[in-house]
C-alpha cells in the first residue's frame, strides 16, 4: 500500500476533500479518481499540452503536477469552464471559428488560452503563438485556434 | 402572410457540429472510457530486432496479484493480420522487428499490468537483421518471411507509350534520386481500445478503426468471431490521418484478454508506445528520368522506386498505386514507365499516412519538375501550365478528368503570391551579402478527390429519418475522426430540406445501427457519403413535397421547403409548417413517416491489371506557393507565406476546408522541415514530443487560400474532396523555394540545418 494524504481543494469552484496516493499525479487524480476526463493524457512527460489545467488561475501540465500539491489551491478543468446554460466566451469562440477538429488538444489549449487572456489585455497574434507553443495541436495548423483567443481577447 | 427567403448552406461556414462536447470536455475519447469490471491490458514487445524466441516464461507474471490473465502467441488462433497475411497479433516463435508484440497481461489496474510484464521472461536466439531496402535485396541477406524469400512482399509495374520512343523524342533527359525518411502519424489522442464480451458471445469494441465495416470482416478470423457478432462502436477519435485505416496488433490482443478474462478489457499506449509500435510514413527512394522538348512538352518518365516495408505488410504497403497517378498523371504524359519494389526489413513497419505516398511522389515529381523546366529555359509556371491537363481529358492511366482546375490552382496561387516577380528578385538576392536568403517556390499536387475503387464496393450508406417536429436524424457509414464529415453531411440534409442546421442530427458511431460505408481513406467522405446524405434528403424532400401538395391542393413542383415551412416557390409564401405536416402525414388515416434510405456508389472502375480505369469518380488538384528564409550561416529556415490554391469543385464549407489546408501544411511543413522518427538498426531513438517535432504555433506561416470552384458534375452539390490534399505538395514548394534562395536543389528530408548547411558547404552546383 502507497502512503496517501488527505488533501482539500477548491476544484471547478467546489470544495472537494479526499485521500489519495502520494505519488498520484494530479492527472490521474482527475481522470481516474474523479472521473473528469475533459483533461487528456496526450504524452504523461509534459510535453503536449493536452492536460493542461489550472491552478490558483496558473495554467499547469497535469501530469507534471503532484495531486498532493493542488491541496488548498483552487483547480478549473475544461468541466469548471462551461454550465448547462452555456460555453464560456472563449468556448464559444473556439467552436465558431472550427478551431476545434479531432478535439483532444482542445480543453488544454481552451485552459492555455484562458489562462493567457487573464494575463494579457493586450496580445498580439505573436503573443498569442508563443503562449501557446506548449500546446501541441496535430490537426489544425493552429490558425483558427489563435484567431479564437484574439478574438476573445477583442471582445472583452 | 409570412414570406420566406431561398437561403443557403451551402459554401457558409456552419460551425463543426460535434464542437460543443468537445469544447466542454464532454466529448468521450477510448481512453475515456471506463466499464464495469474493467480491466488493463498492456503489451510485452521485443527486446531484439530479429531473433527466434525459444522461450517466454510467464508464471510469475500470472502469480501477481491483481494480475487476471496472461498469454501468448499459444493463447491465440495464430491467424495473422494485414493486408500481406503476415502478422500475427502475438509472435509465437520469431521476432521481426521491436514493436513486435511476445506477451500481453490483463490486470486491475495499468501499473499492476506493467509490474506484471517485468516479471516474464523470455529466452531470445539472435538472427541477422537488416535495416535496409538495398541490403535487404542482397542474394545473402536475411530471409525475414519464409513465404517471401526474396524479402519482396510485392512489386508493381505500370507502363504507358514507348519510353523508348519518348527518349528519341527528347531535348533534354534528367535524372534525379530523391530520399525519403521515417515519419509518424503523432495523433494527440494515442492509440486504444476496449474490447467486451457479453454472455452470447457477442463481441464490442470501442475502436478508433476509421473503417469500422471493414474491421469487423478483417478482425473477424483473427480473433475467431464471426463478423455478424461483432458490434463497433467509435467513440470520438484523437486524430486519425490514416493510422486507422489498418488493424493493429493491439487490437485482436485486447480481445483475446477480454475472451479470456471474461471481463472488458481496456488497452491503450503511452506516448512512447505510440512512437515505437504505431504505424510509419514509408521511406522511399524515388528515380524519376524524364524528358523534354525544347518547347518545353514533357516527353516521357521513367520511375523507379524502392519501399522500405518494415518487418510486417499493412495496407501501406500499396501507396505505389497512388505514387504511380503522380508520375503518369500529374502532368500530360505521352510515356510512361513505373517499377517499384517493397521490400522486408526490420525496421518498424509502415502504415497509411495522409496523402498515401503522394508527399513521397510529389516531392520527387515536383523538385524535378523545376529541374527539366530550368533544362529548356522556361520558368517553373509556365512550364507546369504547358503540360497540365484540362477538364475533359483522359489521362493514359485512365482517369477521367470530369472537373479540373488545376491551371486555374497554378495561375491563382502564381498570381496571388507574386511568384514570378519574387522568384526572380530572389535570384538576385543570393548575391548580396549578409546570411539571409529568401526563396520562394511552387509545386502542384494531383490526388483522388471522389473515392477510390480499391475495395470491391466504394459506397455509404444514409439512412435518414423524421420526427414528429422536424429534427432529422441521419445515420451515416462515414466516420467522423475529427475532419468534419458530420457537419459537412447535415448540411447536404439540411439544404435539401430547407432546414436550419440545428434541427439535423448525424448519428456515425455505431456499426450496429449506421449502413456500411469503405471507411475514411482517399479523400472520399464530403463526396461519397455527402452524395449519399443528399440523395437520401432528396428522398424525404419528394415524400414532403407530395404531401404537401396533396393536402394543400398544390402541385409538388409549385413548392419549396424553407426554413421548416413548406412555401410557394415563387412568392415564398408559408402554406404550412413543416412539423405540422410531418404530424399530418403521421396521424392521416393512412399514416406515415418520413424515413428513407440510400446507399451511394460513386460511378468510378477498378483498375485493371495493369493499374489503368478511371479509380475515382473525380480528381482534387492543387498548387502551393512557399515563400521562405533560410541562414546561410545556420541553415535554419523560416517559411514566411503559404499560398493555396485548391480545385475543390465547391465549397460546402469554407471553415471546413480551410481547416484542412491550414492542417495539412503544418503536417507538410513538419514532414519538410523537422519531423524524423530515428531508427537505428530497427531501434526508434526518438519516441517522445521532446526529440520528434511536430510544427508549434510560432512556426505557422502566413496562409492564403483560394478555392477554385470547379463544379464537379458527380460531386454533391459539385464538391470534391480535399482532406489530403493540403499536405501533399509542401515538400516540393518548399524544396524549390531553398533552390531559389540557395541555388542548390535538395534530394533528402527532412531539410533540417545540419542537412541545409552540409549541402550549402558542398562545392558541387548539383549532383
Amino acid at each position: 500500500m502507497s502512503l496517501e494524504q488527505k488533501i482539500e481543494l477548491v476544484l471547478n469552484g467546489r470544495k472537494t476533500t479526499l485521500s489519495i496516493p502520494v505519488e498520484m499525479s494530479a492527472l490521474t487524480l482527475l481522470r481516474d479518481v474523479l472521473e473528469l476526463t475533459g483533461t487528456k493524457r496526450g504524452c504523461d512527460e509534459g510535453e503536449c499540452g493536452a492536460c493542461t489545467i489550472l491552478v490558483d488561475g496558473v495554467s499547469m501540465n497535469a501530469c507534471l503536477l503532484f495531486a498532493v500539491d493542488c491541496d488548498g489551491r483552487a483547480v478549473t478543468t475544461i468541466e469548471g469552464l462551461s454550465t448547462v446554460d452555456g460555453l464560456s466566451p472563449l468556448q464559444r469562440l473556439f467552436v465558431e471559428k472550427w478551431a476545434v477538429q479531432c478535439g483532444f488538444c482542445t480543453p488544454g489549449m481552451i485552459l492555455q488560452g484562458t489562462y493567457l487572456l487573464s494575463r494579457n489585455k493586450d496580445m498580439s497574434v505573436t503573443d498569442i503563438e508563443r503562449g501557446i507553443e506548449g500546446n501541441l495541436c496535430r490537426c489544425t495548423g493552429y490558425k483558427k485556434i489563435v484567431e479564437a483567443i484574439r478574438e476573445a481577447a477583442e471582445e472583452r | 402572410m409570412t414570406v420566406i427567403e431561398k437561403t443557403s448552406l451551402i459554401g457558409k461556414g456552419v460551425p463543426k457540429l460535434d464542437a460543443p462536447k468537445k469544447v466542454s470536455g464532454e466529448a468521450r475519447y477510448v481512453q475515456d472510457i471506463e466499464l464495469p469490471g474493467m480491466l488493463h491490458g498492456k503489451i510485452l514487445r521485443s527486446e531484439r530486432v530479429h531473433a527466434r524466441i525459444l522461450s517466454i516464461d510467464t508464471s510469475a507474471a500470472k502469480n501477481l496479484p491483481g494480475v487476471h490473465a496472461v498469454i501468448t502467441a499459444a493463447d491465440t488462433p495464430g491467424v495473422p493480420l494485414g493486408h500481406g497475411q503476415d502478422n500475427p497479433p502475438l509472435k509465437g516463435d520469431r521476432v521481426r522487428s521491436m514493436r513486435d508484440e511476445v506477451a500481453a497481461v490483463a490486470a486491475e489496474t495499468e501499473a499492476i499490468a506493467e509490474e506484471a510484464l517485468a516479471l516474464i521472461r523470455v529466452e531470445y536466439e539472435d538472427l541477422p537483421a537488416v535495416f535496409s531496402p538495398a541490403a535487404a535485396l542482397l542474394d545473402d541477406a536475411p530471409i525475414l518471411h519464409q513465404k517471401h524469400p526474396d524479402n519482396i512482399p510485392f512489386t508493381y509495374e505500370y507502363g504507358h507509350g514507348d519510353v523508348a520512343l519518348g527518349e528519341r523524342e527528347s531535348d533534354v533527359i534528367i535524372e534525379d534520386t530523391f530520399e525519403l525518411h521515417f515519419v509518424t502519424h503523432c495523433c494527440l489522442g494515442v492509440s486504444g481500445v476496449v474490447a467486451r464480451f457479453d454472455p452470447e458471445g457477442n463481441l464490442t469494441v470501442y475502436s478508433q478503426t476509421q473503417m469500422p465495416f471493414l474491421y469487423k470482416k478483417e478482425i473477424a478470423p483473427v480473433v475467431g468471431v464471426a463478423p455478424e457478432k461483432i458490434r463497433v462502436l467509435q467513440p470520438a477519435i484523437g486524430g486519425g490521418f490514416g493510422s486507422k485505416l489498418d488493424i493493429y496488433p493491439f487490437e485482436p490482443i485486447a480481445i483475446f484478454l477480454a475472451r479470456k478474462t471474461g471481463r472488458p478489457v481496456k488497452l491503450v499506449f503511452t506516448r512512447e508506445e505510440e512512437f515505437i509500435a504505431s504505424p510509419t510514413r514509408q521511406p522511399v527512394v524515388l528515380t524519376l528520368r524524364s524528358g523534354v522538348k525544347r518547347d518545353g512538352t514533357l516527353t516521357f518518365r521513367d520511375a523507379r522506386t524502392l519501399h522500405d516495408n518494415g518487418a510486417y505488410t499493412s495496407w501501406g504497403a500499396t501507396t505505389p498505386f497512388v505514387i504511380m497517378q503522380t508520375i503518369s498523371s500529374l502532368y500530360r504524359l505521352p510515356h510512361c514507365r513505373y517499377r517499384t519494389t517493397v521490400v522486408y526489413t526490420n525496421n518498424p513497419y509502415s502504415g497509411s499516412f495522409r496523402g498515401f505516398g503522394n508527399l513521397q511522389a510529389t516531392f520527387a515529381v515536383e523538385s524535378h519538375m523545376d529541374k527539366l523546366a530550368e533544362a529548356v529555359g522556361m520558368d517553373p509556371l509556365a512550364f507546369r501550365l504547358r503540360n497540365a491537363q484540362k477538364t475533359g481529358e483522359t489521362t493514359l492511366q485512365g482517369m477521367v478528368f470530369r472537373s479540373c482546375g488545376f491551371s486555374e490552382c497554378l495561375t491563382t496561387a502564381a498570381e496571388s503570391s507574386e511568384f514570378l516577380e519574387k522568384r526572380a528578385l530572389y535570384e538576385r538576392y543570393r548575391k548580396q551579402s549578409g546570411p539571409i536568403r529568401r526563396g520562394i517556390g511552387i509545386a502542384s499536387l494531383l490526388h483522388v478527390g471522389g473515392g477510390a475503387k480499391i475495395y470491391r464496393s466504394d459506397g455509404c450508406g444514409t439512412i435518414l429519418k423524421m420526427d414528429d417536429y422536424g429534427h432529422v436524424t441521419v445515420l451515416t457509414g462515414a466516420s467522423e475522426i475529427g475532419q468534419g464529415s458530420e457537419t459537412v453531411i447535415a448540411q447536404f440534409v439540411a439544404e435539401e430540406l430547407g432546414l436550419p442546421i440545428s434541427w439535423v442530427s448525424v448519428v456515425n458511431d455505431d456499426s450496429e445501427i449506421t449502413p456500411w460505408d469503405v471507411g475514411v481513406h482517399a479523400s472520399r467522405t464530403t463526396f461519397v457519403a455527402g452524395n449519399s446524405a443528399q440523395r437520401a434528403a432528396r428522398k424525404a424532400r419528394e415524400k414532403i413535397l407530395r404531401a404537401a401538395a396533396e393536402n394543400l391542393g398544390a402541385r409538388a413542383e409549385e413548392l419549396d421547403l424553407r426554413r421548416g415551412h413548406v412555401v410557394r416557390a415563387e412568392s415564398g409564401e408559408s402554406l404550412v409548417e413543416l412539423p405540422r405536416l410531418l404530424r399530418s402525414l403521421h396521424f392521416a388515416e393512412k399514416s406515415d413517416l418520413v424515413m428513407t434510405t440510400e446507399y451511394y456508389e460513386p460511378p468510378s472502375v477498378a483498375q485493371d491489371r495493369e493499374f489503368k480505369g478511371d479509380v475515382s469518380a473525380s480528381y482534387a488538384f492543387g498548387t502551393h506557393v512557399v515563400e521562405l528564409e533560410v541562414d546561410t550561416e545556420t541553415g535554419v529556415i523560416r517559411i514566411l507565406e503559404v499560398t493555396a490554391a485548391h480545385d475543390v469543385g465547391r465549397v460546402i464549407n469554407a471553415l471546413g476546408i480551410e481547416g484542412q489546408i491550414e492542417g495539412g501544411v503544418a503536417m507538410g511543413m513538419g514532414y519538410t522541415l523537422s519531423e524524423h522518427l530515428l531508427v537505428e538498426k530497427g531501434v526508434v531513438q526518438n519516441p517522445s514530443f521532446r526529440d520528434y517535432k511536430i510544427v508549434t504555433a510560432p512556426e505557422m506561416p502566413e496562409v492564403k487560400m483560394h478555392f477554385i470552384e470547379s463544379h464537379d458534375p458527380e460531386g454533391p452539390s459539385g464538391a470534391k474532396g480535399v482532406g489530403e490534399a493540403p499536405a501533399i505538395c509542401i515538400p516540393a514548394a518548399i524544396a524549390n523555394a531553398l533552390a531559389n534562395a540557395t541555388g542548390k536543389r535538395f534530394y533528402e528530408l527532412p531539410l533540417t540545418p545540419e542537412k541545409v548547411l552540409r549541402r550549402l558547404k558542398d562545392s558541387r552546383a548539383d549532383r
